[in-house]
């Protein structure tokens, strides 16, 4: 089965976890949970304005894992942080902080998965260990520009799939899917077992499904906070989100060794 | 010879191990790195052996010096400031990055990353800037190698560094106006940073100071050593003190490497509101580790300082290591202490310096005297540019 990871960032608005239960209730595989920071480096326009609408609320790592803990029993759907360095070091000059105590901090609020897209794998050994420590998969990210033999250590390093950057730029929306997608998650796919989802200028549940057809799922992001931004309303995004999960169903169904190939990949939860 | 933070056996270790390569990895001690998108990498890393190449090229570097010696108007002088000297009792000399073409230091890393870009076969520089000083640099360079120039400037900058703007526009280049978060230069390299990852293959990200991935901090400081090399050649002695002022830092890291293996004081001076050194905490911010000017959460703060230059809340790794390791000290000045400090220098010797190598100024004139710059101290100070830029913000805080 095509995977749907659709993303939230945290805090945008007081009822943000409605959005997440929406994402749920529209079929996604796990939600990407962007805690915000500061400066995202990697983040176009969209996710700038969603992350500094959360951060001019006052929300912080501490106050969103306290959303997430207080709603636990609503929530069965996997939870990957995608958020930046500083949050992620923060403190580790101090006992109590750093990366350690940070990845034991998500999975007490029920997240499993981490995405830091300013810690490449050269960096990533001490979060990589404080990860495995927490019991949190470390996913690694590759770009069209990855050499092989980077891309080779990534497929063997990164944890429950692989995140495949799409195109050369940061996140946004876009008219049409990057050429340098499919050639990426076929690299990709090249080296390592772990499912390959396609991530950066999802936009659109047919770019969605085009893009399922060389990876094993997408990451979609600005697309939805756009609309969130613009005022649309958790059930207005739960049709958003079941759209691009019909897109991937569809896909599925063109593709009878699909299912079967995921389920022998078996990092579905 | 006065209160030299280390002697002896330990400063000999520290000299031999500070201000050279960084570590394979780009750290300096704890400091460094290279905290970048996986997009950039390769780029980080072709840039890392162009430099290794070029820097071990002695064509490269007569290149380098020629443009130094017959266009950047190199070497700068080192003026004693016999006026304000009297009147503080110590010794102040002036290196004059000011007298540099632009009119400061940063056309030094600039010739040497425009020669570098064409060596790497780009055809565009891509640059951010807080004063403007950087932004005419790469705009000089690039109109002189015959490359695009596109600056990411904040809207704040750009209000009140209108001059520059005129200046980099006149020269060829694009000014994109940053407006997101405190539009200043943090947010500026943000958006070069995010414009770079978009234009990796024809464009080289030119770095305006000693902070952003590994290779930048040590290669911005090799090209700005020529401050300190040239002014250790012409000052009469190994001062006691050596002063400069530190935003990202790279006038200071060029001076310091002059005399990082000498008993010589190294002194960087920070603007009160943008204080890395001085009131930060370790994190990571475009690219590197260092310390950080942070909230509780560790969320980036915005820096606060009448000069946009120093308007920044990182600080190059290199200093977070000499910070740490104690060969460097760092001290804060005021806003109200720069301002003065513009006029005392102009009245004294003649020479309107920027408000950013005024903090180095104002330091000075606040410590001669005291236990931190005893009476008979010989100190050198890089005045790293001229305040010509500033007239504007001058004009509306001083009469």
């Amino acid at each position: 089965m095509k995977r749907l990871n659709p993303y939230l960032t945290a805090g945008i608005t007081p009822d943000w976890i409605d959005y997440l239960l929406a994402f749920q209730a529209a079929g996604a595989d796990a939600v990407e949970i962007g805690l915000p920071f500061s400066d995202p480096m990697l983040d176009g326009a969209t996710i700038q304005r969603a992350s500094d609408q959360a951060l001019r609320r006052g929300v912080t790592v501490t106050s969103i894992l306290d959303d997430l803990t207080a709603a636990r029993e609503h929530i069965r759907v996997p939870l990957i942080a995608m958020t930046y360095a500083n949050l992620v070091f923060h403190g580790d000059a101090r006992p109590g902080g750093g990366p350690e105590a940070f990845c034991r901090r998500l999975a007490a609020a029920g997240i499993s998965g981490l995405i830091v897209p300013d810690v490449p794998v050269d960096e990533a050994g001490h979060l990589q260990a404080s990860a495995t420590a927490a019991g949190i998969d470390l996913v690694l990210l590759a770009a069209p520009v990855t050499p092989p033999d980077r891309l080779a250590e990534i497929g063997r390093r990164s944890k429950n799939f692989v995140y495949a950057v799409s195109i050369m730029d940061t996140t946004g929306e876009r008219d049409a899917l990057a050429t340098t997608a499919a050639p990426l998650a076929e690299r990709i796919k090249a080296v390592t077992d772990l499912p390959v989802l396609i991530g950066f200028g999802i936009s659109t549940p047919e770019q969605a499904a085009t893009a399922a057809r060389s990876g094993d799922g997408v990451v979609v992001g600005a697309a939805l906070m756009r609309r969130v931004l613009d005022g649309a309303s958790p059930d207005d995004l739960r049709v958003e989100v079941a759209a691009f999960r019909a897109a991937l169903d569809q896909v599925d169904q063109e593709m009878p060794d699909a299912r079967a190939h995921t389920e022998v990949s078996g990092d579905r939860r | 010879m006065t209160g030299a933070a280390m002697t002896g056996a330990a400063m000999t270790e520290a000299a031999m191990t500070t201000m050279s390569a960084p570590a394979p990895t780009g750290r300096f001690g704890e400091f460094g790195g290279r905290y970048v998108p996986e997009s950039l990498i390769p780029a980080c890393a072709a840039l890392e052996t162009a430099f290794r190449e070029a820097w071990a090229d002695p064509a490269f570097h007569e290149q380098l010096s020629r443009l130094r010696s017959q266009y950047a108007g190199r070497p700068t002088a080192l003026t004693p400031a016999h006026n304000l000297s009297a009147q503080l009792g110590v010794t102040l000399l002036l290196k004059r990055e000011d007298l540099a073409h632009t009119g400061s230091h940063k056309i030094n890393n600039v010739l040497g990353q425009a020669l570098l870009a064409r060596r790497m076969g780009k055809s565009r520089l891509i640059a951010e800037t807080g004063a403007g000083q950087h932004g005419v640099a790469t705009a000089t360079a690039a109109a002189l190698f015959g490359l695009r120039a596109t600056v990411y400037m904040g809207e704040r900058d750009i209000a009140r560094q209108r001059h520059n703007v005129f200046r980099m526009e006149l020269l060829g280049a694009e000014v994109i106006p940053v407006t997101s978060g405190s539009r200043t230069l943090k947010d500026a390299t943000n958006e070069a940073m995010r414009a770079w990852v978009a234009a990796v293959d024809e464009a080289h990200f030119c770095l305006g100071s000693v902070g952003g991935p590994h290779p930048y901090p040590w290669l911005v400081r090799e090209l700005q050593r020529v401050i300190g090399e040239e002014a250790r050649a012409q000052a009469p002695a190994v001062p006691d003190v050596v002063v400069a002022c530190v935003g990202g830092g790279s006038n200071a890291a060029g001076t310091f490497a002059g005399f990082v293996d000498t008993p010589a004081r190294l002194i960087g001076v920070e603007a009160a509101g943008g204080a890395a050194m001085t009131d930060g905490m370790p994190g990571v911010v475009h690219g590197y580790r260092s310390m950080v000017l942070q909230d509780a959460h560790g969320q980036v703060l915005e820096a606060e300082s009448i000069a946009a230059g120093l308007d920044y809340p990182g600080v190059g790794p290199e200093h977070a290591h000499l910070g740490a390791t104690g060969r460097a000290e760092y001290r804060t000045v005021t806003d109200d202490e720069v301002l003065d400090a513009v006029r005392r220098l102009a009245r004294a010797e003649g020479i309107i310096c920027a408000l950013e190598s005024a903090h180095a100024v104002a330091w000075v004139l606040r410590a001669a005297g005291t236990p931190d710059l005893p009476t008979g101290s010989a100190v050198l100070l890089t005045l790293s540019g001229r305040g010509d830029k500033d007239m504007a913000t001058l004009a509306g805080e001083v009469r």
